[in-house]
């Protein structure tokens, strides 16, 4: 019974049927991921490894004490759009400077919905950053210097490349993991370029055909937000729980409006082509991948079909850093589940059987093979990923 | 005193394949289900890391997944006027444990049982008169094969089987099977390659004028997507199936065809590491009103619902009936009581034959790879002049070359030192095996009951089994042994071995799993525990389901019975017991 409740307000939820500001505002939580970071009950206490130590997000529940129960439309409305909560600056782990971009209608939608949720009792010692950083005052210079609301997209494209270019560098903030970061954190570097955040590394979303999604048609980035998975890749990492939180709701002309702008990403700087490891780590890498990986993802790297990524073709073998590829075989990882790709299979953890040089070996292999051309990987490497994961950083 | 719980629609014990099954079907009805499973949590991702699986020391040597005698041990004999013993090591049978139960560790031969095997004693009365099956205890199960042949269709494609079908609604099929029932159409997946024994095998078969057929089996020949969604993976052909969980994806179990569906409901709970005590009736005992369970800190908890499944292992089915005094002790002296009642096993024997110059490469292996005929099995064939009833599936099917566990050698090697090693070099390139898998019919003096000394940590009576296979079943099993030697002479064999049963059930040598009965299906309430539709007679919002209910065991693994029996049972909760709560057949 309560299944069926929960899929009539899931339909609800959706701009079409959208009736009163409260389910509105669902949707509109559903485009700014607020449960990746605040939980799924919204109650905060999520870590955020950041470079600059530790942030603890705060509880946006309608708790008087705790949480936002305080606020009025002005204070949210503020704190969305401004990074300022009630006077005080927040910290731009917190996307205000994409959710500036979101009308104060929807603002006010969201604000409806969030005091709809149950309130949860959960004091939350939000700010855990090492020093100089912990001093909040300071982001008032770095607003200053790096919050400048992007001007509205041109105006020469159709409706859904301006609906995606909206809700990908609005309230879905797609950049705060795929876009490089400078020194004080603020965006660098070509926009959605790929960027290493919290260990994983956020690949490309350019039209490069070997790091970005050149190869994947519209309906691919369509699936892939959708279910989870598509031909070329499977969600898995912080992307698997975008997935779950935000993208596998949203609808059908939003994926596809995202798809479209995502499409007609300028292409990147041609790359300088990149050497394979030398032939003697190329034998080894070889070896080892047939002993340990061939199983799961084919001697010819193809995959099989919805459960186990190609390693050809496939964007995240690619990227510039390995990060997600040498955490992956480290740690294992396990795929988004979603409505319509519920299986949520796993890359198994092979710490415990391949030292740095075997793993940095393999990967080498992989990255230089089947028409993938990314670095070889450093043993080095390997080992500070290792050492990252085995203190929990 | 128990902490009360809020009440459930549904509390289902036991999370393996039935209890899976129903939870799935239940819930989408819109039923709120709470199943309460004994053993841990247990899913691919964590829990079979294709890293480690083939850990043959931990799971096929050291049984890590299976049940532990500490949590639940069973006492056993053989006949009625001896003391029974507890088992102090499971050997004979290894029942499952944890999440997915058996149906994790199962090797994943799925077969039907035949239109024939659910009206028995109407059949073979039918066909030989009523002496033929004098002394045994053979009954109708209650339904027939057109009701329960959608629900073996629904399992099969739950689970993506490969097979090939040898008889489509009575048109039958080349390369399949041509002593099965008639289904509704093909098997979702073609089967699966072939290894070299099973060809040679077929080869053999075909020579002597035999039907040789590749086994169905829940190992999946091919990328598949199941009715609910859920992906699963080409198999592999490693060899790790009996007694491990599969890393692959590739074999259907409860975590690869709907746990991750069930799980994300939110009108489904799953708690682990929770074994139930009792069923509570109430004061009339009429009806279930709870369980009782203790969790693994050993607080006792109690759980109402509006209904209880017994969706255990077969054996834990009839045991937590008796604890719980749902329907009567059934007593060999007098015939009375519906539960306890036909207990059968499986009736087994095996060829090894050793060919010269031969690579079997038994290492390229899969838990249903192997090539079977049914000319011998259950009543395929003309009975008139034996002096038995029943029948074996007889197979070649490598399901592992391990280096721990398969090392055969020729007759007269050398148990130890140089000569074994050499034995064992030669033996396991050359060496084949050949099985027949019997049925075993009841018999009035084979059955289950409490032991009257021997209690588990909770002070709760052990399960005693009593068993011997039956006069009928020795006999048919030596026809078959018979059946084998001339099949291992077609060979030309260097050497070959073959093995004849006897009498008295040994419980230490490993021989199946495939314990059956004891809480049987049936059209009479009083030589039955359940209905045709798995309902309690004696309590009817209980449903006990699982090979518990089998009236007896046909030549066949059970699995894919127990699946379909499980989608029938469901169907008959969903469409008809919500509706009207109550007994859903009057006697």
């Amino acid at each position: 019974m309560r299944g069926i409740v929960a899929g009539i307000l899931l339909l609800i939820g959706t701009p079409a049927f959208a009736a009163t500001p409260i389910e509105e505002g669902r949707y509109q939580a559903v485009l700014g991921d607020c449960a990746g970071c605040h939980g799924k009950d919204l109650a905060g206490g999520v870590v955020l490894q950041t470079p600059f130590g530790r942030l603890v997000t705060p509880n946006i529940t309608p708790d008087r004490q705790t949480g936002i129960g305080g606020y009025s439309s002005a204070d949210f409305r503020a704190a969305m759009k401004t990074g300022y909560a009630r006077g005080k600056p927040l910290y731009p782990a917190m996307p205000y400077v994409n959710y500036a971009r979101m009308p104060d209608r929807d603002v006010d939608a969201l604000f409806a919905y969030l005091k709809s949720v149950r309130p949860v009792r959960h004091a939350v010692n939000v700010n855990q950053l090492r020093f100089p950083y912990n001093w909040r005052f300071l982001m008032r210079l770095w607003n200053l210097v790096f919050f400048h609301t992007r001007a509205p997209a041109p105006s020469n494209h159709g409706a859904a490349w301006m609906r995606g270019e909206y809700l990908v560098n609005g309230p879905g903030h797609c950049g705060t993991c795929h876009t490089g970061k400078n020194l004080f954190g603020a965006d660098s570097g070509p926009a959605l370029g790929g960027a290493l955040l919290q260990g994983w590394f956020a690949p490309d979303l350019g039209g490069d055909h070997v790091t970005g999604l050149g190869g994947w048609q519209a309906s691919d980035v369509v699936a892939y937000l959708k279910t989870g998975r598509n031909g070329h890749s499977i969600a898995s990492g912080p992307m698997a729980e975008a997935v779950e939180n935000s993208t596998t709701a949203m609808t059908d002309n939003d994926l596809e409006a995202i798809a479209v702008y995502l499409k007609e990403l300028p292409p990147p700087a041609a790359r300088a082509s990149q050497s394979p490891g030398d032939v003697e780590q190329m034998k080894r890498g070889a070896s080892l991948y047939r002993v340990n990986c061939s199983a799961c993802h084919g001697l010819d790297a193809k995959g099989e079909g919805p459960l186990v990524p190609p390693l050809t073709g496939n964007a995240v073998v690619n990227q510039a850093g390995a990060d997600t590829l040498v955490r992956l075989v480290l740690a294992g990882s396990q795929a988004a589940g979603t409505k319509w790709a519920p299986t949520r299979p796993a890359m198994p953890s092979l710490a415990w059987r391949l030292n740095d040089k075997q793993v940095a070996d393999v990967l080498t292999y992989v990255r230089g093979n089947w028409g993938n051309r990314a670095e070889p990987v450093a043993p080095g490497t390997v080992g500070d990923i290792r050492a990252a994961l085995q203190g929990g950083r | 005193m128990a902490r009360l719980l809020p009440k459930k629609d549904a509390v289902i014990i036991g999370l393996g394949w039935t209890g899976a099954i129903l939870a799935q079907q239940l819930t989408e009805a819109g039923l709120d289900v709470v199943a309460i499973e004994r053993g841990p949590w247990r899913d691919t991702a964590t829990d079979f890391n294709i890293g480690y699986m083939q850990d043959e020391l931990r799971y096929a040597i050291r049984k890590d997944l299976f049940l532990n005698p500490v949590l639940e041990a069973m006492t056993m004999r053989n006949r009625p006027d001896q003391t029974a013993l507890p088992m102090r090591d499971y050997g004979s049978f290894l029942p499952g444990h944890g999440v997915g139960g058996a149906g994790v560790h199962w090797n994943g031969k799925t077969w039907r049982f035949w239109e024939s095997d659910f009206q028995i004693h109407t059949h073979l009365t039918r066909r030989y008169g009523a002496d033929k099956i004098r002394g045994l205890q053979l009954q109708d199960w209650g339904v027939t094969w057109d009701e329960i042949e959608p629900s073996f269709d629904a399992f099969e494609y739950l689970c993506g089987i490969s097979g090939k079908a040898g008889n489509i609604k009575g048109a039958l099929q080349p390369g399949g099977n041509p002593f099965e029932s008639p289904r509704a159409r093909e098997y979702p997946n073609p089967p699966l390659k072939t290894g070299y024994p099973p060809m040679l095998f077929d080869k053999v078969a075909r020579e002597l004028g035999y039907h040789p057929f590749p086994q169905p089996t829940a190992n999946l020949s091919r990328p598949y997507v199941n009715p609910l969604g859920i992906a699963m993976g080409e198999c592999t052909y490693c060899g790790f199936c009996e007694r491990f969980g599969c890393a692959n994806y590739s074999k259907a179990s409860a975590q690869t065809t709907i746990l991750p569906v069930l799980m994300a409901k939110p009108n489904f709970e799953a708690r682990t590491e929770c074994e139930v005590l009792k069923v509570n009736l109430t004061a009339d005992g009429k009806a279930a009103k709870s369980v009782t369970y203790v969790d693994a800190r050993g607080v006792e908890y109690e759980q109402p619902g509006e209904m209880v499944l017994i969706c255990a292992y077969s054996l834990m089915n009839v045991r937590m009936m008796l604890l719980s005094g749902i329907g009567t002790q059934y007593d060999p002296a007098t015939g009375k009581g519906n539960v306890g009642r036909n207990y059968c096993y499986q009736t087994s024997c095996g060829a090894r034959l050793f060919l010269e110059g031969k690579h079997l490469n038994p290492f390229i292996a899969s838990g249903g790879m192997g090539r079977t005929i049914d000319d011998f099995n259950g009543d395929g064939f003309d009975h008139s002049h034996l002096n038995f009833v029943g029948g074996a599936g007889i197979s070649c099917d490598p399901s592992n070359g391990r280096p721990i566990g398969y090392r055969p050698t020729p007759p007269g090697t050398p148990r130890w030192g140089a000569g074994w090693k050499k034995g064992t070099v030669e033996g396991y390139q050359n060496a084949m095996n050949i099985g027949a898998q019997g049925s075993s019919y009841p018999v009035r003096e084979n059955y289950l009951d409490l032991d009257p000394t021997y209690s588990d940590r909770h002070g709760r009576p052990l399960l005693r089994i009593t068993f011997s296979f039956p006069d009928n079943d020795v006999a048919m099993s030596h026809y078959m042994s018979d059946q084998l030697e001339k099949i291992a002479k077609a060979f030309n064999p260097k050497s070959y071995s073959v093995a004849r049963i006897q009498k008295d059930w040994n419980s230490v040598p490993y021989q199946s799993t495939h314990n059956t009965g004891g809480a049987i299906m049936g059209e009479n309430p009083r030589t039955s525990a359940v209905n045709k539709y798995l309902q309690s007679w004696d309590v009817p919002n209980v449903f006990v389901i699982g090979a518990s209910a089998f009236a007896h065991n046909a030549g066949m693994n059970p699995t894919g019975t127990v699946g379909a029996l499980a989608f029938w049972a469901a169907k008959a909760i969903t469409e008809k017991y919500i509706n009207h709560p109550g007994a859903l057949v009057h006697a």
